[in-house]
């Protein structure tokens, strides 16, 4: 897996709560077997007119977001289905990173499995930062994971939490199947003691 | 020892390593496997020369992507072909059982598990998707992962987690007559939000609860993760154990394994993190005006003004789904014209749905602007049910009678929406586009899409006049 510790990128905005994996990645495109290939069909529905042409009045389609690597969102961004195809589809189109006032779980499980970083700030930090990329043509943002924090170059600085070990994972690209690997034996007595596997 | 909730008793069990500030490494009994999210998996498997740790707790079964229609065609879509076809050549070259397209024991993984007798009390289950929350109806630990997460199961038979906090919504009294499971579930994600569980793991309790069969429990499991819980659960009791006794996988010597089982219930003492209490009889039949779950209103309330929703995001929220779906503020439901009925889904396709929907179908057929289709759950659910006959029943009314499978759930396969079309469903997501592009999904229990095919419109079902 990739590591992630620092990155700067431009800020892409997506005014909206509660976007599903279902518009992340509609099902259409889930017939792929290979984890690559997702990212041009990135919020197909919302990105495309029926014509197939680009459809001028969603968020990601306006040029001062094009080649954007940060995702600004609302609340519980990530909702409904598992599919970990949601990440693929954003790593591919460019996204190293997703800020929100919530995630949905499995989104954000998964999201720690691809080097994709998650971040959790409050509604009012979010507020704040639509306010300042609305405002700012080329915003970008600094995250830094090593000191947890997020910085503009105009004075917005804050911390973000995140659990230590997830960090730990994601600074040196770790693959959690490796990790739990190491117990091995550990497994096997778990499976022993119950007859599992006899 | 402290008392402790079901979920920390099942957590406990299956601890297998845990330090401070860490995941635990938590065993998995039972995973399930469907086409969708498992092909890249297997192949991480491949590259990193692994095997599968344990096929022996590993079942497959292709579901999502596959035709209701006659299964002895080859799929005609090519791409959903090869999904279907790369996870037989998986399940083959690393050894597990797999209930194939023909299988007479084929369905929607998570009405197949059950079915079975896979699913039982105090396992932990998982499946790369998110309505393995069902499971939970047993008393278990059951909940969706994504394909990495699929691809560690497989290579360690355990799952890195940390553990999550526990909700206990309870709810006490009796149901009205036509107000189902269904009704129950999606007025708690009302009363919830689409987001009011994330972080939780949910155990359903009080005598309503208790009063409902296996089917109903995994109805109302089922639906926890529309309302982002991890999981949902259920105490098991003398039900659960009536309706494993006898399955194929249920254990041989039944009656000792129903005395562990009856060591998994909460504790009277046991705290859990959120409490939020209930009354049945404040629950009326239910139908989605939105494009999530928890945009949901009782059939006799008006469509909800936007402007009178919750904070800025909220009313915006509200604003685009109304737009989308077609529908102003303040209007009625019972105006509301259908065109298309979809009754199936691992939330409502077992044979009790079929039997509510096919009571309310008697000695009537579908409006003629409507068409209406059935997908039972699973082949054992279509046998049974044209057994008792309700596939005459279906087919008289004018609906299509099909082959198990997800179907228009999320209509990966050729059973889709058209745009703009209005369906009155029994599934349980009604996320833009999920039935089809464009289309507008609203979520009912299978008594109300019947009576909303006949009629044309939604109305409220406790009106009835049932014929027979
Ligand atoms: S029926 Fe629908 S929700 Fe259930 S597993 Fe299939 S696609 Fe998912």
């Amino acid at each position: 897996m990739k590591p992630f510790t620092q990155h700067t990128g431009l800020v892409a905005v997506l005014d909206r709560a509660n976007v599903d994996t279902d518009q992340i990645i509609p099902k259409q495109f889930l017939k792929r077997i290979e984890r690559t290939g997702f990212g041009e069909f990135l919020f197909f529905d919302w990105r495309l007119l029926a014509n197939g042409e680009d459809n001028p009045e969603f968020e990601l389609n306006q040029p001062r977001y094009r080649g954007a690597t940060i995702l600004l969102a609302k609340r519980n961004f990530g909702s409904g289905s598992s599919r970990e195809h949601a990440v693929w589809a954003l790593d591919d189109y460019g996204f190293r990173a997703v800020i929100a006032p919530s995630f949905a779980d499995i989104f954000y499980n998964n999201c720690f499995k691809n080097g994709m970083l998650p971040i959790q700030l409050t509604e009012q930090q979010i507020d704040d930062l639509f306010a300042r990329a609305a405002s700012r043509p080329g915003y970008e943002l600094t995250i830094d994971l090593e000191s947890c924090r997020v910085k503009d170059p105009y004075g917005f600085d804050v911390g973000f939490e995140i659990q230590s070990s997830r960090r730990h994972n994601l600074l040196h690209g770790l693959d959690d199947i490796g990790l739990t690997l190491q117990f091995e034996s550990k497994i096997s007595a778990y499976e022993t003691a119950r007859g599992i596997g006899q | 020892m402290s008392p402790r909730t079901m979920f920390q008793k099942i957590w406990d069990q299956h601890i297998v390593h845990s330090q401070p500030n860490e995941p635990s490494i938590l065993y998995i009994d039972l995973h399930l496997v469907h086409e969708v999210t498992s092909a890249q998996a297997f192949d991480g498997l491949r590259l990193a020369g692994r095997s599968v740790r344990r096929p022996q707790r590993t079942v497959a079964t292709p579901d999502h992507n596959i035709p209701t229609t006659d299964r002895s065609l080859p799929i005609a879509d090519p791409i959903s072909r090869a999904q279907v076809d790369t996870l037989r050549n998986n399940c083959q070259q690393f050894n597990i059982r797999l209930y194939d397209l023909n299988d007479f024991q084929q369905g929607i993984v998570h009405i197949i598990g059950p079915e079975l007798g896979l699913t039982q009390p105090g396992m932990t289950i998982v499946c790369g998707d998110s309505h393995t929350s069902t499971h939970g109806a047993f008393g278990a630990l059951a909940f969706g992962i994504g394909t990495s997460e699929v691809e560690h199961v497989l290579a360690t038979q355990t799952l890195r987690q940390f553990p999550s906090k526990t909700c206990e919504l309870r709810v006490d009294g009796t149901l009205g007559a036509g107000v189902t499971a269904k009704d129950l579930v999606l007025y708690l994600i009302g009363q919830l939000s689409a987001q009011g569980g994330n972080g939780y793991v949910f155990e359903y309790t009080g005598s309503t609860i208790r009063a409902m069969t296996m089917e109903q429990r995994m109805t109302v499991c089922n639906m926890s993760i529309e309302a982002g819980a991890r999981a949902g659960m259920i105490a098991p009791d003398a039900t659960t154990f009536d309706y494993l006794r006898g399955r194929e996988f249920a254990p041989k010597d039944i009656d000792s394994a129903i005395k562990l089982w009856q060591e998994l219930p909460s504790d009277s003492q046991a705290k859990f993190d959120r409490v939020e209490i209930y009354r049945a009889e404040d629950i009326e039949p239910q139908v989605t005006w939105g494009t999530n779950p928890g945009q949901v209103i009782s059939i006799n309330q008006p469509v909800p003004n936007p402007a009178t929703l919750g904070d800025e995001t909220e009313k915006r929220t509200a604003e685009l789904a109304l737009e989308y779906m077609g529908l102003e503020a303040g209007k009625a439901l019972t105006e509301v014209l259908v065109d298309r009925v979809f009754i199936g889904s691992c939330t409502n396709a077992r044979i009790e749905d079929l039997r509510e929907a096919a009571q309310v179908l008697r000695g009537y057929h579908v409006a003629k602007h409507v068409q209406a289709m059935v997908v039972p759950g699973s082949g054992a659910v279509k046998r049974e049910a044209e057994a008792e006959g309700l596939d005459a029943v279906f087919r008289a009314a004018g609906f299509d009678w099909r082959e198990a499978g997800c179907s228009m759930c999320l209509g990966m396969n050729p059973d889709q929406l058209r745009p703009r079309e209005r369906c009155a469903s029994t599934s349980n997501r009604n996320f833009e586009g999920r039935q089809g592009k464009d289309g507008r999904t609203h979520l009912v229990s299978p008594a109300m899409a019947a009576a909303a095919a006949v009629s044309g419109r939604f109305v409220d079902v406790r009106k009835w006049q049932f014929k027979e």
